[in-house]
């Protein structure tokens, strides 16, 4: 399977403090790839690399390489705006923003496309089918998006995403803020998307980790210390502290 | 009644009680001083102040003692004016600094000065700043003037504005800032259409509010706006007519029943107005945590 973006020597600081130390990760196209690791140990920190989010804090650096359809995005001459438009990024407390349901997920094509009403109501019908969220919303298009439920609101946050038509998706711990069922629902969507989507997802949960991804990178202390097929990773990990963790005997 | 066994030497209970009897009866009596207190003003106020209350009142300007049908009509009228123009000039800046503390100035030298020189200057006593603007605006122009009473003011205003806005904006959860920037916005878009919006309650809450305090303040329009018995017609070039001055006048530089009743009213017109600012500012702030 191709790659779709490729990590190189990576270094990141938060101020004089290292918190990434040579990253290497190479991600599948159209595949689910997972980030696992104990707290604190850079796994969303590697992530929010990937459409260069840490740049809105000012003492956030990076070094080293990262390649996208092989551009180096963290070159200064690539645009960022023209970067997130094509890596969407879904945070772990739902984000909607303070208006309806229906211009949510028109937003992003306002921003970045030069669309009619009508292509644009269609678009968003499209986002929300892709979501698995019309049949919730489509009688509540005009309410506010804050008025939805958790999970609704999460799954929204995905529709706004996948609406601006990127080719990556990046999800921060996208269910830990979410029940059970809702979770589930998140999962099977996810499992979907991947057919258009290269996915890279950061979790704390093991299980959902081995339940929907095809492959799997642990981190500890800033350092890759596995890569590889998720059921190889879950099974029979070539690493001591991979299986330690996996077992759950720490962290 | 009988305790229960323990293993331990007990402390006897009462001190505790009593402590907590004591406690509960100072923040009562505390509860009843400030409410009382409260209840006396405006319940004075709202007798003495109704008494005069007529719609000739109201719509009349004032006049000098003797000549008949006074009224406040050009006071209020002046007042609107003064506290209208403040607004004007210190609610855009205000927000625009206040936007400058919370996403770009923290923990920059000029963020920590600026926000600095505005706890400073929230303290400074509101004569000094009349004090301020008459030098800078009266004495050059060589008249009071209603919009040197703006001036004033707005930089009594300006920096409550400035720091509500800035604590409204950092309540404004980062993974909002970060959803919006991560969909490709720029930093400006982000902000205004995306963080401002989300805060847009708590900031018409801060605006609101300063608008109440400074709608009543009596010291700064002294040496800035002072006061005509005329239509404020000379806003920007004559001393225009408002309520503060109007009740200080009335009631501390007059002999006469009649004026000092009409003080009253006043009075009760300015509470009014205050209150009903404040009403709404709370009708704001539940939207604002109930609403969804």
């Amino acid at each position: 399977m191709a790659n779709k973006i490729s990590a190189r020597n990576i270094n990141f600081y938060y101020g004089s403090h290292q918190a990434l130390f040579d990253n290497n990760l190479d991600i599948a196209e159209h595949a689910i790839t997972a980030v696992i690791g104990p707290s604190g140990c850079g796994k969303s920190t590697h992530l929010r690399i990937y459409n260069r989010i840490y740049e809105l804090y000012r003492d956030q650096r990076v070094t080293g390489s990262l390649f996208i359809d092989g551009v180096d995005v963290l070159n200064e001459k690539v645009d960022v705006l023209e970067l997130r438009r094509k890596v969407g990024m879904i945070f772990q407390k739902p984000t909607p923003f303070p208006m309806s349901v229906f211009d949510n997920v028109a937003y992003p094509l306002r921003l970045h496309y030069r669309l009619s009403r009508s292509e644009i109501a269609d678009k968003v019908e499209e986002a929300l089918r892709g979501a698995s969220l019309w049949e919730e919303v489509k009688d509540k298009l005009k309410s506010s998006g804050l008025a939805l439920s958790g999970g609704q609101q999460q799954r929204l946050c995905i529709a706004r995403a996948i609406a601006a038509s990127p080719e990556v998706l990046l999800m921060d711990e996208p269910t830990s803020a979410i029940d059970p069922v809702a979770t589930l629902k998140i999962e099977e969507l996810m499992v979907e998307l991947k057919k258009r989507f290269t996915i890279v997802i950061v979790t704390h949960n093991m299980q959902q980790a081995a339940r929907i991804s095809d492959f799997t990178a642990f981190f500890y202390k800033g350092r890759i210390v596995e890569f590889g097929d998720t059921e190889k990773i879950f099974t029979n990990p070539d690493e001591k502290q991979t299986e330690e963790y996996i077992t759950g005997r720490f962290g | 009644m009988k305790r229960f066994e323990s293993v331990y030497p007990l402390r006897p209970l009462f001190f505790r009680k009593l402590k907590n009897h004591l406690i509960t009866l100072f923040s009562w009596s505390a509860v009843v001083i400030a409410v009382g207190a409260m209840v006396w003003i405006l319940g004075t106020v709202l007798i003495d102040g109704l008494k005069v209350i007529t719609p000739g009142f109201l719509l009349n300007p004032s006049k000098p003692y003797g000549i008949p049908d006074a009224g406040i009509g050009n006071a209020i009228l002046g007042t609107l004016l003064i506290t209208g123009g403040a607004a004007l000039l210190a609610v855009p800046c205000g927000v625009a600094a206040g936007i400058y503390l919370a996403e770009f100035g923290s923990g920059t030298r000029l963020g920590n000065g600026l926000r600095f020189c505005a706890n400073v200057l929230m303290g400074m006593p509101s004569i000094l700043v009349g004090l301020l603007v008459y030098s800078l605006m009266v004495v050059p122009m060589g008249s009071f003037s209603g919009v040197a009473g703006s001036v004033a003011l707005a930089v009594i205003m300006f920096p409550v504005i400035m720091r509500t806005t800035e604590d409204m904006l950092l309540m404004v959860p980062a993974s909002l800032r970060e959803a919006a920037l991560a969909l490709g916005m720029t930093r400006t878009r982000a902000i205004l259409r995306i963080v401002c919006t989300s805060a847009r309650n708590g900031l018409l809450t801060g605006i609101l509010l300063s608008l109440s305090r400074v709608s009543g303040e009596t010291a700064p329009l002294l040496f800035t706006a002072m006061f005509a018995d005329s239509w404020p017609k000379d806003y920007f070039t004559g001393p225009t007519a408002n309520i503060p001055m109007l009740i200080t006048e009335y009631t501390t530089n007059s002999p006469f029943e009649e004026m000092h009743a009409a003080g009253w009213g006043a009075a009760f017109v300015v509470s009014a107005i205050i209150l009903f600012i404040n009403i709404t500012t709370r009708i704001c702030f539940r939207e604002r945590h109930h609403g969804k």
